[in-house]
């Protein structure tokens, strides 16, 4: 890691951090409906709520809210389900992709609906253009609206008093999707398209090699075996390869969204990696940037919303906290290479290259832009990779894992990460509040047993999604057929698969054969369970505060805008983190660093 | 709840039809109209014949070109329709071994050599499709290219230099050099 390299680092927190509160004053404008652009574009969308029988103006409970926003997921769910199994038959196929597998349909159905993202097919040789689009980029819309709608609604909680009623789900989303979404995803994929990334309806194109190669490929009979010589040595012929193929399609779109999105499902199977999803510097500043945009700018909203901005900015500033330093040792990690190399070997970093270790990352992007990278999209519940974690050192491999076992609370996804965190704070006020023998209260609402029981649920809920599903699937010879590499970094790979889909992330330590259906099952199932049991108990939370009386802050109030409460937060999360999962991270990362810088 | 199955289907078809149809054909069309090539794939086309992506890389194994970043798409390197990496351990056996044949393939192929071999050109790219190399990398082949070839040494590092691109607009990502690129002019020059 050069100077420059820290530099960029370092820029990039810098304009992320310039965007807050522009973006933030107007996403409060957005929900608030006093925003200018739901004045410009009000009568387009009361069409829409006429169009789809909605009356704008009733206000749900607590329970109508959840009730709307599971139906609507869950149709959600069916229709990617429909549309990958039906795609054979459906326009816009040029590559005339067959019909997806049923499990792997059911999986990457749930994937995308609950903005995990988690992928255990390659695109560019499993989806059509139409179920890119119509499935697979409507799901990286809605799912983040629908996170949205829900941190809304319980920052509503706070704000209301004596109130039955949260807010309409169906507005909320609405808005989510046509004044924040839309117009940033339409902005990114124009700048995106600019670097070179494709939005292509044409069939794939074809290359003819300027140095065609030979390869020894095995000779197989009819039923597909491997044949052997006398000898007992497999027979292979030579092959020669004189054309490429050039994979296309409307790329620039879902990219925009699913980096806006903190959804993270890749276009081509190599995600951002690709060089048609993420083709310069330039383009993967843009993209990362958009990993971490709205979940921070949604701090500023939440502040705004409560009105005290000192409020949002204590809880991005526990955000940052824990993100900068984490984000440094990454770097730092990635930047020094591999022991196991070589003398002859050039590792160091020079004017002349990035150097550090280089396996499984991109030559534009070097070891500190995919550190950055792998920060970004795990503190943020993004999950798409510009390098191949499976591949990091095996420190900078367990911090990407240690941030989705945090909770996908810094930063984390759009909407979810924020109404995570909020619950944390109420963990941290609650913890506060036993220390000195007072009631709880955060943002003038008192905290009691309901919401403390269902805050416990909302924490509790993934670590043990992601634990019991790492138990199971080291138990089943399924899960264990599953994993590439041998010794602690199988394991990693294996808590890595859980860990992602217990938190919403969608990355992977990617040499995971997932694709099988006893992954996509149990993956599937997890998503579920932790997407949405963690979404009802905070719209329950949202429904009680509502319903209480504001109390006014009194001399045994906790501030929560001071850098002590901001410690108080970063320190709870770290907490409950650290004691869920140091003992299956000591089996996997940590027991592989030891013998990694040992050797 | 029969109003609000209603709501959820008509709500889901509603904004289908508006992220899923509309927004990707006016993403298109605005692309096309400030920059068709690059929503093309950036083709790069010789006597009308597409010899290559800008963007992607392509395998090259003969000394008279420089090489890319070794790939680990299957069943051939640098196959366009299944991008990804090795995903091997920082720790695997298996991933030492490649990384000792590649030194060793490049170290037979230019026997004098005695300079390090940088870390980018023999460890498998993220994508497998990765277009291009560290400066340091392409400096590493130069002589071999040359003689090869049996050009001047110095006009070889003259289009090299003309072909490495430094971090963009000064700061972003990390010096690079397009291998296809490199090599097609190699071929126009020479």
């Amino acid at each position: 890691m050069s100077a420059m390299d820290w530099l960029q680092l370092a820029l990039h927190l810098l304009v992320l951090l310039l965007s807050v509160k522009p973006l933030g004053h107007y996403m409060a404008g957005v929900f608030d409906g006093s925003g200018a652009v739901t004045r410009w574009f009000g009568p387009a969308e009361r069409a829409l709520y006429r169009l789809c029988r909605i009356d704008a103006a009733t206000s749900m409970d607590w329970r109508q809210y959840a009730v709307a926003m599971l139906l609507f997921n869950t149709l959600g769910a069916l229709a990617v389900y429909a549309l990958q199994r039906l795609q054979a038959h459906l326009p816009w196929n040029p590559q005339q992709m067959s019909a997806v597998s049923p499990d792997s349909s059911f999986n990457t159905a749930v994937s995308f609906v609950t903005n995990t993202d988690w992928q255990g097919y390659g695109g560019e040789s499993t989806m059509s253009y139409l179920t890119q689009m119509l499935a697979l980029a409507v799901q990286n819309f809605l799912s983040a609206a629908t996170g949205i709608a829900v941190l809304i609604a319980l920052i509503r909680g706070f704000v209301l008093r004596q109130a039955q009623q949260i807010g309409n789900f169906w507005v909320d989303l609405a808005r989510a999707t046509l004044y924040v979404l839309l117009p940033l995803s339409v902005l990114l994929a124009l700048a995106l398209v600019g670097q070179g990334v494709v939005q292509s309806f044409k069939p794939y194109a074809s290359a003819a090699l300027v140095d065609p190669i030979t390869l020894e490929e095995p000779v197989t009979d009819a039923a597909g075996n491997a044949l052997e010589d006398a000898q007992g040595k497999a027979l292979s012929k030579p092959v020669r390869i004189d054309s490429q193929t050039i994979a296309l399609g409307p790329a620039a779109s879902q990219i925009a969204i699913k980096q806006l999105g903190t959804n993270g499902g890749g276009f081509f199977n190599a995600n951002s990696a690709h060089p048609f999803e993420n083709p310069t510097p330039l383009s993967n500043f843009l993209e990362c940037l958009a990993i971490l945009l709205i979940p921070a700018a949604l701090c500023d909203t939440f502040g705004r919303m409560v009105g005290d901005t000192r409020q949002g900015w204590a809880v991005l500033a526990a955000m940052l906290v824990l993100f900068a330093p984490l984000l440094g040792l990454t770097a730092w990690a990635e930047g020094r290479g591999n022991p196991g190399y070589p003398a002859a070997v050039a590792q160091a970093p020079s004017p002349l290259q990035s150097g550090g270790n280089m396996e499984g990352k991109e030559t534009r992007f070097g070891a500190a832009d995919s550190a950055l990278w792998a920060a970004a999209t795990t503190a943020a519940s993004n999950g798409s990779v510009n390098a191949m974690h499976d591949s990091f050192t095996p420190l900078g491999g367990l911090i990407p894992m240690w941030l989705m076992q945090l909770g996908e609370v810094i930063f984390g996804g759009v909407g979810s990460g924020l109404y995570g965190m909020l619950v944390f704070a109420i963990v941290a006020v609650f913890i506060a509040g036993l220390m000195v023998g007072r009631t709880p209260e955060y943002l003038g609402k008192k905290l009691e047993s309901f919401e403390m029981k269902m805050a416990s649920l909302v924490i509790l809920v993934p670590p043990f999604c992601a634990l019991v599903g790492t138990a199971i699937a080291v138990s089943a010879a399924a899960g264990r057929a599953g994993t590439a590499n041998p010794g602690a970094h199988g394991f990693s790979e294996i808590l890595y698969a859980l860990s992602s889909a217990a938190n919403n992330n969608g990355s992977a330590f990617a040499g995971l054969s997932a694709n099988t259906p006893f992954y996509n099952t149990l993956l599937g199932i997890i998503m579920w369970l932790s997407r949405f049991w963690v979404m009802i108990p905070v719209l329950a939370i949202a429904g009680s505060l509502a319903a209480k009386k504001r109390v006014p802050a009194g001399a045994g109030t906790l501030p929560t805008h001071t850098p002590l409460f901001v410690l108080l937060l970063a320190a709870t999360v770290v907490i409950v983190g650290a004691l869920a999962f140091f003992p299956a991270l000591a089996l996997g990362p940590i027991v592989e660093e030891l013998q990694f810088r040992t050797r | 709840m029969s109003k609000i199955l209603t709501q959820s289907v008509l709500m889901l078809l509603m904004l289908s039809l508006l992220a899923g149809i509309a927004y990707p054909f006016v993403v298109t069309a605005l692309a096309h109209l400030c920059c068709g090539r690059a929503a093309e794939g950036s083709l790069i086309r010789q006597g009308g014949r597409v010899v290559g992506s800008a963007l992607l890389g392509q395998p090259f194994d003969d000394p008279k070109y420089f090489w890319g970043r070794p790939s680990a798409t299957t069943p051939q390197p640098y196959n366009g329709l299944a991008s990804g990496g090795s995903n091997l351990g920082p720790a695997n056996p298996a991933q030492f071994d490649a990384v000792k044949s590649r030194v060793a393939a490049l170290q037979q192929a230019d026997s004098g050599n005695a300079l390090p071999v940088p870390v980018d050109l023999v460890t498998a790219s993220a994508s497998g499709l990765d277009p291009q190399i560290s400066p340091a990398a392409a400096q590493y082949q130069l002589q071999r290219v040359a003689r090869a070839r049996g050009m001047d040494p110095e006009r070889v590092r003259e289009l090299l230099a003309a072909h490495t691109d430094p971090r963009q607009w000064g700061i972003f990502g990390e010096p690079r050099v397009n291998v296809l690129a490199l090599n097609l002019a190699l071929d126009d020059t020479h």
